[in-house]
């Protein structure tokens, strides 16, 4: 297998990892909305709260994205 | 090629290159855009603080409504004595939220696409934090990076794994507004790619055009969405982050 043939599959097992990231993302915000229906007058002042935990979870998704772009277009 | 995805983040230079003191500095379509982006946030809040209405005009509503929004945030991550950061979130929050929506306008180019930019306000802020926090508590601030109540035997690790997080703040900051401004650009150009080549097919082709052609309108949706979310959460994120810098202990 020749480097660049690697390179490819490479940059494709790196966006695997963008699945982690929806899985944390699709977490946070169904607990999130399931405790929201629970207690509905506490529900405004976490969504802040929620929104910063699922920009964390997603910025790990972006790593792996970021990996797979090197992979490919830096030589 | 017609449909490269890639090919819309292309810097080119528009007047130049100019050799000043022995570097090529030009004006490229990137420092263009960001020009324009500033001038757009002048345009609207001095058009928005115009007329003092008490009855606010559509205009000054999206001035005071922005406003409000980041006096909010400031207020409930920062408390009473983050008054003072209060432009600099702002200025962030507007810069980030208005080359976002820029960005959406077809043939219009995307300065939050580039690392380098989305990288230099990350690194300000983080270094803005270390500053603020040595002027305000001294070498106490770094106190940040031992937590009360860890058992001794334990506690270099746990210092350990705080300065790796603080130090690797700067690169998910400055990361995820560059990804998710990129991907999403991408991810358009590639559906309307897909239009394009099966319009070429014939009459059969455009009927099955019509699944892609819904997907990027769907997606353009989506990317309004994520221009005015990231902004949000770059400003909050600075928030949070200035907070270490002002109440270090955990």
């Amino acid at each position: 297998m020749d480097a660049s043939a690697a390179k490819l599959i490479g940059a494709g097992i790196a966006c695997i990892g963008m699945g982690g990231a929806g899985i944390g993302v699709g977490l946070i915000f169904g607990n999130y909305l399931s405790g929201a229906l629970r207690n509905p007058a506490a529900a405004g002042a976490q969504f802040t709260n929620a929104l910063i935990g699922a920009a964390l979870a997603e910025g790990l998704g972006i790593f792996s994205l970021v990996v797979a772009l090197l992979l490919l277009f830096v030589s | 090629m017609a449909n490269d995805p890639i090919h819309q983040f292309r810097i080119h230079d528009i007047a130049g290159p100019w050799n000043i003191a022995g570097y090529e500095i030009s004006f490229t379509n990137s420092a263009l855009f960001m020009g324009i982006t500033v001038a757009t946030i002048t345009g609207i809040l001095f058009l928005a603080s115009l007329r003092g209405a008490l009855v606010p005009s559509r205009l000054q509503s999206i001035g005071e409504l922005r406003d409000g929004l980041i006096d909010n945030m400031v207020k409930n991550v920062l408390g009473e004595e983050g008054k003072k950061f209060f432009p600099l979130v702002f200025s962030l929050f507007s810069f980030v939220l208005i080359a976002n929506l820029l960005g959406m306008f077809p043939y219009f180019f995307t300065v939050t696409s580039h690392v380098v930019v989305t990288a230099s306000l990350a690194v300000f802020v983080v270094l803005l934090v270390v500053v603020v926090g040595i002027a305000k508590h001294g070498l106490g601030w770094f106190k940040l990076f031992v937590p009360h109540g860890v058992p001794m035997a334990i506690l270099p690790f746990i210092s350990l794994i705080e300065i790796i997080s603080f130090l690797s703040r700067p690169i998910s900051l400055g990361l995820r507004l560059f990804g998710n401004m990129l991907a999403g650009h991408i991810v358009l150009k590639v559906f309307a790619g897909f239009v394009v080549s099966l319009t070429a097919l014939g009459v059969g082709g455009i009927l099955g055009a019509i699944a892609p052609m819904a997907m990027a309108v769907a997606l353009t949706a989506l990317e309004f969405l994520v221009a005015g979310l990231q902004a949000f959460v770059f400003a909050i994120l600075t928030c949070v982050y200035l907070n270490d810098a002002l109440h270090p202990s955990h």
